[in-house]
């Protein structure tokens, strides 16, 4: 039986000639991201903004006009509705009402009135402005926290260096997941926050796995030229990198597609994370250490057997 | 050398014995699984809300109100205390002063025996809940952080009774009541068909009590703003009733209350003369109190009020005397079933705020379930087929560890009781993807070592030592960002972190000692000169 390769045995390719293509490249894409998000802004769901969210099931095809004009006539501000996955199910979105909880129960009792018992809801959410408030602030906090711990523990296995490098890589793919959804104008939710959260841990993942034979490397061919041992320890890594990322995206895809409507956002952010990781593991993590004086810190790799044992001991 | 130690082998069986037979309930109805001996498990996965369908609604005491509440009854306390005393003590201008109580004495003599009736109102706690102060002739008390946060916390613990009792009422099954922070609750019912009534429901206060109706003063004329009310009189809005503006008819009501709600025993839902009215029984004291009430004021409307809302005041025809009555009012079958309900639950101590509403209908989470199942076992073929055509027959033992993986996550959810949510599903669906990582880092290692002409055991043999760090490190950042989304993420994110750290842990599991087992058993049965890699 003939096994398929993704990359050929032995593959030399000079990655590290892209690294300043790809610097800037990846530096032209977190700008536009961040100009992005600051011009544009992210369509947040009514997770963090606060607000009403409604999913109706109608018997036959949805009226969206007659819908729309039932609803509109309440006056409760800007009430958008979406078709939902088919044309039975109806998504409707009710901004934050003006006033504190109180307004927001009465304005779903208000659009429930409207719509009346021929639909079926197959979900009712609503966030008030204090939750709201609290659960960007839980978001955030877990991203930084995130960053860092993932930023102390490469620390504590590696060197600095490696740490760096690697916390570089993960705002990148950061950056770049919430630029994406601000270009598309997807929703931005909690679902989304825990992709970013997962997107995190799996680019760093990826990082770690080149970063380890990264250090390997360094041990073994003391005489290397860096710029040479980080194109060896990417090019023999790289087939376990697309493997991982192949299979990671084979399952992601099935998600995407039939997991159901909820879950679309959650798995697009994550396909997009995969592919954006996997590229900065490659282009911007490993090559980045080139700029960090990695070979002069004497710690990772001594001149002499000693410090190698010694190094060796440490790393045991 | 290759070599497997023997308990290494009796703790892969184990475990595999024990996953096989704890993930089993969950693919029986739920009346087999529990129908299944006593030796064998028969938990089934926990399914969340948003799988299930049920309301999520959280839930927050009106801080302000209960301490506001608290100074009041510090006021009628104190008054009560200073009236008592012998000799009288006299004092005036006694009210709530901003967050505090204050009074002013006549004579300076009384000042000891004034403070010491303040002090007898403390609760008995290490701390002092009352902070007392003297200016002169007056006299402020305020709650200490600790007053104010005990004040609170009763606050909600009887909240959380009445809400449980409310619920109950409704015969849900299996509803979750806990209490969240300093004030919050958190209310999770399983499979309803009503949300809005649950809400309705839980946001009523539920306080009422029983008033005379000012007669000399009409309410048009002492209602309104610019309008002077008589003293010890208020005016409340009708529930129903409205007015040609279709503005609420108020009535002027006397402040003080008759008759409370807390003398309430029983009530009942009932019909009068084809009208739906509620009909009440009260304890023995409230039945003394309502039946000398009734007697005197034969003749006089009495004002049935509600949270602060008139919900009807009938004229009282004869003295009422067995602690029997009914409220009558424009009552539909419903309404007065709710009303009976909230009135033999009790009356909350402070009005309840709903927060947030996550509710999602049984149809929906039937629908997810079916799309996350179908997500799951596409995303596992997927795979399955992928890792065979890449790593042939070692694939194919990586595909047995994923298939036995996954029957260890549903083990491992049932055996903690932890609740699959919808992200859930998705943080399993992304283990199966990710959880093959460590037999490709392990196998490309192996296959690198090989090239590098080694054995194939002693290939096998660094191939797995040299990989092991690496998965490790890995891991471990993968399950940084797990504990965190627990840490922080509310509700179903939560059930995302769950299934990522137990996919990740069992995936470590059968990576290292599974199909490690399995290639090592090869190994030892076939000594082959090559690896098939």
């Amino acid at each position: 039986m003939r096994l398929i390769s993704l990359v050929p045995v032995n593959t030399k390719i000079d990655f590290m000639r892209f690294r300043k293509v790809a610097a800037i490249l990846s530096l032209v894409l977190c700008v536009a991201s961040a100009g992005l998000f600051g011009v544009k802004g992210l369509n947040f769901g009514i997770d963090f903004r606060g607000g009403i969210l409604i999913e109706i099931r109608t018997e036959g095809p949805a009226n969206m006009s007659q819908l729309r004009s039932n609803l509109s006539g309440l006056g409760l501000g800007e009430v958008q509705l979406q078709e939902f996955g088919q044309p039975t199910d109806v998504l409707i979105r009710i901004e934050r009402q003006p006033g504190g909880e109180k307004a927001q129960l009465e304005a779903v009792e208000k659009a429930k009135n409207a719509l009346g018992d021929k639909v079926d809801y197959r979900r009712t959410e609503f966030v008030g402005p204090k939750v709201g408030g609290e659960l960007i602030e839980a978001g955030i906090t877990a991203v930084l926290l995130a960053l860092g711990a993932m930023l102390v523990y490469i620390w504590f296995r590696f060197e600095w260096q490696f740490g760096v490098g690697a916390v570089i890589a993960l705002l990148h793919d950061v950056i770049l997941t919430i630029g994406v959804f601000a270009l598309l104008g997807l929703e931005f939710n909690l679902s989304t926050v825990a992709a970013i959260l997962t997107i995190a841990g799996y680019s760093i993942n990826d990082t770690v796995v080149v970063y380890d034979r990264v250090r390997e490397n360094l041990r073994k061919f003391k005489q290397m030229p860096l710029y040479e041992l980080l194109n060896l320890s990417i090019n023999s890594t790289l087939s376990r990198t697309l493997l991982t990322s192949v299979t990671t995206l084979l399952a992601l895809l099935a998600l995407y597609l039939f997991g159901g409507e909820v879950l679309r956002g959650f798995s697009f952010a994550m396909i997009w994370g995969v592919i954006v990781g996997t590229y900065s593991s490659i282009f911007i993590a490993v090559p980045s250490l080139v700029y960090m004086n990695l070979r002069r810190s004497g710690l990772i790799v001594g001149e002499n057997d000693g410090d190698d044992a010694a190094e060796a001991g440490k790393s045991a | 050398m290759v070599y497997f130690a023997k308990w290494k082998i009796v703790l892969v069986a184990i475990v595999c014995v024990l996953g096989i037979a704890s993930a089993f309930p969950n693919f029986l109805s739920e009346e087999d699984a529990t129908a299944l001996p006593g030796f064998l498990p028969n938990k089934q996965i926990n399914l969340g809300l948003d799988l299930q369908g049920g309301s999520h609604l959280l839930l927050e005491v009106d801080v302000a109100s209960v301490l506001l509440q608290r100074r009041e009854g510090m006021v009628d306390s104190i008054r009560d205390g200073l009236r008592r005393g012998t000799p009288r003590i006299g004092y005036r201008r006694l009210g709530v002063r901003g967050e505090c109580v204050g009074f002013d004495l006549l004579r300076e003599e009384d000042l000891d025996p004034a403070r010491r009736i303040v002090r007898d109102l403390e609760s008995n706690t290490f701390d002092p809940t009352l902070d007392i102060t003297t200016d002169g002739l007056s006299i402020t008390v305020c709650a200490t952080e600790t007053g104010s946060r005990e004040a609170v916390s009763s606050a909600v613990q009887q909240s959380i009774e009445i809400v449980r009792r409310r619920i109950d009422e409704l015969g849900t099954r299996e509803p979750t009541i806990q209490r969240q922070g300093a004030d919050r609750i958190l209310v999770q019912v399983p499979g309803l068909d009503d949300p809005e009534r649950l809400k309705a429901l839980i946001g009523t206060t539920a306080k009422m009590t029983f008033h005379l109706v000012d007669q000399s003063n009409s309410a048009a004329a002492s209602c309104g703003p610019g309008r002077r009310r008589p003293p010890g009189t208020v005016c409340l809005p009708s529930v129903e009733d409205r007015d040609v503006n279709n503005e609420p008819i108020m009535y002027l009501v006397k402040r003080r209350v008759m008759v409370d709600g807390e003398n309430l025993v029983d009530a009942q839902a009932t019909f009068q003369d084809g009208q739906a009215v509620v009909s009440f029984r009260f304890d023995a004291v409230g039945a003394r109190r309502f039946g000398d009430v009734t007697r005197q004021n034969v003749g006089q409307p009495f004002a049935i009020v509600l949270d602060k809302k008139v919900i009807s005041a009938p004229v009282i025809r004869e003295a009422i005397l067995g602690g029997n009555g009914i409220i009558s009012g424009n009552f539909t079958i419903k309404s007065a079933q709710d009303l009976s309900l909230l009135l033999r639950a009790g009356a909350l101590p402070a009005p309840l705020t709903v927060l947030e509403e996550r509710t999602v209908g049984a149809e929906l989470g039937a629908d997810s379930i079916a799309a996350g199942e179908f997500a799951s076992v596409l995303a596992v073929v997927l795979v399955i087929i992928f890792m065979a055509a890449a790593y042939g027959m070692f694939g194919i033992m990586a595909d047995i560890a994923l298939v036995l993986n996954i029957i260890l996550i549903t083990a491992v959810l049932s055996m903690l009781q932890a609740t699959l949510t919808l992200p859930g599903i998705a943080g399993i669906v992304l283990t199966i993807g990710m959880a093959v990582d460590a037999n490709v880092l392990i196998f490309e290692r192996i296959r690198e070592e090989a090239r590098n002409g080694r054995t194939p055991i002693s290939a096998v043999d660094s191939g797995y030592s040299r990989a092991l760090t690496t998965i490790i490190d890995a891991n471990i950042t993968t399950l940084i960002a797990a504990v965190l989304l627990f840490q922080f993420g509310s509700g179903p994110i939560k059930g995302f972190a769950v299934t990522l750290a137990i996919g990740l842990l069992t995936s470590m599991f059968t990576a290292i000692m599974v199909t490690r087992m399995m290639v090592v058993v090869w190994l030892h049965r076939r000594r082959p000169k090559k690896l098939p890699l």
